[in-house]
């Protein structure tokens, strides 16, 4: 599409369009959300591949290109080869997003997980879903597990407000001259993706400076600057050595890259926590969905008189191991609920808090069902030490 | 700006690598040597580890020499032998991960279509058989069924050489390797055939032979490419070791199997062989 039958959409800062800009609340879905958001990130190529429940999301991204606000898109054949793409086209100078879910994350994930690696700044939606047998579609959110071990900046979206802002802010952070690493915004399939929520949305004519591909740690392959070296030689066939110092040094600036994108996530999204109540005894400590229903448990508790607090993790990478040490230094227990049968967040937060003892493992509910605020009320009275008698219906 | 990059600043010559220096000075940027000059000019690839006797190294010393713009080319590879040559070129390359070629070279070469829509930006995947037609297969065929404007040459040993000679889809039926104890039980894969029906507009198969012949065929697969959608070239490059190839007889073994299954065959839609003919006239005419 010619430049001038573009939308007209004027170039303002990202402190502008995140921070200042005036907001118009709208109801929208999560999957509406995530296209808000790419609808003013001036995104340059967006690759698709259909997966239940992330599909929505990149249907309307194809709209979006459609009308072209989004310069170039396609439907990949499958998502090795969407992941392999994105990289492809980021290193060319591209400012580039996806979205995935459950199934469709593990078979793209040799191809993202070694996006750190070669320093490609780019956006991945990942709205969950069931992975391994039996299979399912819904929202258990085992996957996000596996992205922590990889170098990616991880974002965990509580309702469709996150998911805008999470994922508008990701494209300002991700190419960070300091950071230059991927950011996953990851939400709760179905439950974010597909249901309405208030989100305050900018104005549509307004997006990001296009992406500065010069400004960077690590050249673009586009044969236009004098390239960091012309590549001579492959550390892999180095001798051993050499082969494991290299790796090695470049894992750790991977990882320093990581946790300096933690300035610029406090900068645009206020924090990698949200603190309800900091002088509580109790606290639930909860990501994504869990921490909206988390957040209601801690209204019910206030009703009730129980000393409750919340704190949310809107960033598991990099992991606010400072803040959660302060904000839990006198909590008298610390109630962990989950989406997953691993209660990946609770061993989280038992490594990085010097008493882990007072951790709760749960509650869980896994297989993608819901998250009963009744299961995290039990852990509260549990921790008080309230014997409550359970009434059973049927 | 392609040739900017190349250049040294002023003050900086003797500051600069003496082996980037004669690059700029003798290499090919900028310039056309025709490939019987080799030797004669600062090739872009010089030194590299293959084995002695190594066809594919051969072939790739070829195909640098054949680049029409080598200071605007990118060229792709996977894991595999030929890589080991790739990443020492003076070219920029992009090692990605396993068979992951052909979507990354979509997505790079999108890039720059938006990026430099007025420059010619040469994406070229250079990479074996294993990585294109077992591993890679499906992003192979796709980027063609897509019509991605790309060239793809597939280096086939016929094995997986880099990982200790296992059997691979491009190796003959009955070949006795690892992996395949009794032997492969069933054909090499017509990968020809397979780029002609996914949409190639130019399709070649060769055993390197002929250094001007190959030359031509990488020069138009390249061409081509640029205007009209993707290109590919498949080239017979023996592995010596694992197919037990004496040294001295590695080009005597090409040329018996392109009196075999290694015929020179060239494919092009119509409007490539038009845009060829023209190119190659007026590139008659200069010389004249």
């Amino acid at each position: 599409m010619p430049e001038q039958q573009r939308p007209e959409q004027k170039v303002v800062e990202p402190e502008y369009l995140l921070l200042e800009a005036p907001r118009e609340r709208k109801f929208i879905t999560g999957s509406q959300a995530f296209a808000e958001a790419v609808k003013r990130a001036n995104v340059d190529v967006a690759i698709a591949y259909p997966i239940t429940p992330q599909s929505e999301t990149m249907h309307l991204v194809g709209d979006l290109y459609a009308q072209g606000y989004v310069k170039d898109y396609y439907r990949a054949e499958e998502e090795y080869g969407a992941m392999s793409a994105i990289a492809g086209a980021v290193r060319g100078g591209a400012r580039a997003f996806s979205a995935t879910s459950g199934p469709g994350l593990l078979r793209g994930l040799e191809a993202i997980v070694s996006w750190p690696g070669h320093r490609i700044p780019a956006v991945l939606g990942v709205m969950t879903r069931v992975v391994n047998a039996p299979l399912s579609i819904q929202p258990d959110n085992i996957e996000i597990a596996y992205l922590l071990h990889s170098g990616l900046i991880v974002l965990h979206a509580e309702n469709q407000q996150d998911v805008f802002d999470f994922t508008l802010a990701g494209f300002a952070i991700s190419e960070k001259v300091d950071v230059y690493l991927p950011v996953v915004v990851a939400t709760e399939g179905f439950f974010v993706t597909h249901a309405k929520g208030y989100v305050d949305l900018p104005p549509d004519d307004l997006k990001l400076p296009p992406r500065d591909p010069y400004k960077a740690p690590v050249p673009p392959t586009d044969c236009e600057i004098p390239p960091a070296r012309i590549q001579r030689d492959a550390p892999v066939q180095k001798s051993n050595f050499m082969s494991y110092l290299i790796h090695a040094v470049w894992q750790q600036e991977v990882w320093s890259s990581n946790r300096r994108a933690a300035k610029w996530i406090k900068h645009y999204l206020g924090g990698l926590i949200e603190v309800v109540n900091p002088d509580a005894e109790v606290f639930i400590v909860a990501s994504g969905c869990a921490a909206a229903q988390g957040r209601e448990a801690q209204r019910y508790a206030t009703m009730e008189g129980l000393n409750v607090g919340l704190v949310k993790v809107k960033s598991l990478r990099p992991f606010p191991e400072k803040e959660l040490r302060e904000v839990l230094k006198n909590a008298k227990a610390v109630i962990v609920p989950e989406h997953n049968i691993v209660g990946w967040l609770a061993k989280e937060v038992k490594a990085v808090i010097p008493n882990s003892g007072i951790v709760v493992d749960g509650p869980r509910v896994y297989g993608g069902m819901t998250l009963p605020v009744e299961l995290i009320m039990d852990e509260i009275y549990k921790a008080f030490g309230i014997k409550k008698e359970r009434k059973t219906v049927v | 700006m392609g040739l900017e990059y190349v250049k040294i600043s002023p003050g900086f010559e003797k500051y600069m690598p003496r082996d980037y220096v004669d690059l700029v000075k003798f290499g090919p940027f900028g310039k056309t040597y025709d490939v019987m000059e080799l030797g004669q000019y600062k090739e872009l690839v010089e030194d590299h580890p293959m084995c002695a006797g190594c066809y594919m190294a051969y072939f790739i010393r070829v195909f640098y020499a054949a680049l029409p713009n080598p200071e605007d080319t990118i060229v792709l590879g996977t894991a595999g032998c030929a890589r080991l040559a790739l990443s020492q070129a003076a070219v920029p390359f992009v090692y990605g991960n396993y068979g992951d070629t052909n979507a990354v070279a979509s997505g790079l070469k999108r890039a720059l279509s938006i990026r430099f829509p007025d420059k010619h930006k040469d994406v070229v995947v250079v990479a074996g058989d294993g990585g294109l037609i077992d591993i890679g297969f499906g992003m192979t065929m796709h980027s063609w069924f897509r019509k991605e404007k790309f060239t793809t040459i597939m280096v086939d040993n016929e094995v997986y050489g880099n990982t200790g000679g296992q059997e691979s889809g491009m190796s003959p039926k009955g070949v006795q390797l690892k992996m395949a104890p009794l032997g492969k039980k069933f054909d090499k894969i017509n990968a020809v055939e397979l780029a002609k029906i996914a949409g190639c507009v130019y399709v070649a198969k060769l055993a390197p032979t002929n250094p001007k012949r190959i030359a031509r065929t990488v020069r138009r697969a390249i061409l081509a490419a640029r205007h009209f959608g993707p290109t590919f070239i498949h080239a017979y490059t023996s592995c010596n070791i694992e197919y037990s190839i004496p040294t001295r007889d590695v080009l005597a073994d090409a040329r018996n199997r392109e009196k075999k299954d290694f015929k020179f065959y060239e494919w092009m839609t119509d409007e490539v062989k038009e845009f060829l003919e023209e190119v190659e006239r007026k590139e008659k005419e200069v010389k004249r």
